[in-house]
């Protein structure tokens, strides 16, 4: 590992002055992803502000929207009743991610800026544009198992790794932020970025940017929601293709429906054209399989990831028709 | 850069001064001669170093020694106290284990997820387990054994978890 200075900031706007100040500084909090990338110098800071003890580690419920602090961790957020009771998704979705140790450590800000697991992107023996721009993508031509289908770039077919992201994508969740030109609220669905030709930069952060807090937007039918997970091993694995979806069905149409995917794409996928097909349809399967196909039909798989399409309709189906009560 | 930091471990106090560089693991491994905490992998995926800060299990591994000045830390080791604890009088009489390496991050976690159960706090299988070895072995993944010996470790646990 590089050397590097710690400190403590007293609060957090002297903590995005210490960022400001140092362009290779970083923040802190459960390091479970980024002290992992300094012992592999994948990741090189020569300064770690720590801000767990900044944001707020308390789930505030409001009736309009749940308030999750940045420094939740993990087991609190999938543990929280109300999180449970409302969004039984995002519960569902946190715990489905890492092990009982990492989710006890890790937390909700440090979730969403977790890093790519691409094997390639880890190894500094390989090319990676990621890692260092212009070099080449080496799981063009190598392993593309875990890798992206869509949305991806001759760049960079690397994943967003988080399984609470996705199930946040799909409930319009909102990332209030503190950064040196003030405050701000970013739309999850925007936070992470598409690869294009800058993979180097998996989100619209500012260098310095710290987020303080997400809001999950009250839903009422989100108490009838799902995080389901395929991977290839039951437990602590990374996600090939996950599902989150809530679903608002009465007399057999489908009112309304809210669907996000994870596993695919360089950030967590909100499924539009799948939703878009889906309000005002039928809650069928042949219904569900046309919505999933509409949704996958701008798939550009590679030879070693071309399952993810039957996979990701096949779940799509699935998750709806559970969430739908409709025979399959 | 280094830094002054105390660790609580076991219940002793102890002062040191740390490159910032160095984890929780090394700190108590190499500096304090603790060495009940394995290091495995080093990289948060095996388990073997697993230690509970409180009373939450985490893996000591990823943790900044400096990040944690003042931390209060439970080991292997810490839990028995003139009896050995239940769950590692449960994994010998279950034969538990083969080379041992794991065992101790075993038994912390089992310590910790039992804390957890009893919390209330859910696990991804709890809607579906039909078992409480379901559980077990969903809860525990965070803890690899390269012998293999989860066929003994698993009915271990459940036998001390349903007291």
């Amino acid at each position: 590992m590089r050397p590097f200075r710690y400190q403590h900031a007293p609060d957090i706007g002297s903590a995005v002055s210490a960022l400001a100040e140092a362009p290779e500084a970083a923040y802190l909090a459960g390091g479970t992803n980024l002290v992992d990338l300094m012992k592999l110098e994948v990741a090189v800071p020569d300064l770690l502000v720590d801000v767990r003890e900044l944001t707020s580690d308390r789930i505030e419920a409001h009736p309009d929207f749940v308030r999750i602090g940045a420094a939740v961790t993990n087991s609190a957020l999938a543990a929280d009743p109300v999180i449970r009771r409302r969004f039984p998704m995002l519960s569902q979705a946190v715990l489905s991610g890492a092990s009982g140790q990492l989710r006890n450590l890790a937390t909700t800000g440090g979730n969403l800026l977790q890093r790519t697991r691409c094997p390639y992107f880890q190894d500094l023996n390989t090319p990676c544009n990621k890692r260092e721009p212009g070099t080449g993508c080496s799981a063009r031509e190598g392993f593309q198992r875990d890798h992206a289908i869509l949305g991806a770039s001759e760049a960079c077919i690397a994943t967003h790794p988080s399984d609470m992201a996705v199930a946040l994508a799909a409930l319009d969740a909102v990332v209030n932020t503190e950064g040196p030109r003030g405050p701000r609220a970013i739309p999850l669905v925007d936070l992470h970025r598409l690869p294009g030709d800058e993979p180097e930069r998996d989100t619209v952060l500012e260098h310095g940017e710290l987020i303080t807090s997400v809001d999950v937007p009250q839903l009422d039918f989100a108490t009838n929601s799902r995080y389901r997970k395929a991977r290839d091993r039951a437990s602590f694995a990374f996600a090939l293709v996950s599902v989150a979806a809530a679903v608002d069905t009465a007399d057999g149409v489908v009112r309304d429906v809210r669907l996000a995917l994870g596993g695919v794409a360089h950030k967590p996928w909100r499924a539009t054209d799948a939703e878009a097909a889906l309000r005002g349809a039928e809650a069928s399967v042949e219904e569900f399989r046309r919505a999933a196909d509409a949704e996958l039909a701008g798939a550009r798989p590679l030879p070693g990831n071309e399952f993810k399409i039957p996979l990701a309709r096949n779940m799509i189906v699935g998750v709806l028709s559970e969430l739908s009560g409709v025979p399959r | 850069m280094d830094t002054e930091i105390t660790l609580v471990v076991d219940g002793v106090e102890h002062s040191l001064v740390v490159d910032t560089r160095t984890t929780v693991l090394d700190a108590l491994r190499e500096r304090l001669g603790i060495t009940s905490p394995k290091k495995g992998c080093d990289q948060g995926q095996c388990g073997a170093c697993t230690l509970l800060l409180g009373d939450r299990r985490v893996n000591s591994c990823l943790m900044l020694a400096v990040a944690y000045d003042g931390a209060n830390l439970r080991t292997a080791d810490g839990l028995a106290d003139a009896d050995m604890h239940p769950l590692q009088r449960a994994f010998i009489e279950h034969d538990a284990f083969q080379c041992g390496y794991c065992t101790p991050g075993q038994v912390v976690s089992a310590v910790g997820m039992m804390q957890e159960m009893r919390e209330g706090e859910p696990s991804a299988v709890t809607a579906d387990a039909a078992e409480l070895s379901d559980e077990v072995r969903e809860r525990m993944s965070g803890n690899l054994c390269r012998c293999g010996a989860y066929a003994n470790m698993i009915p271990a646990i459940v036998e001390v978890a349903q007291r």
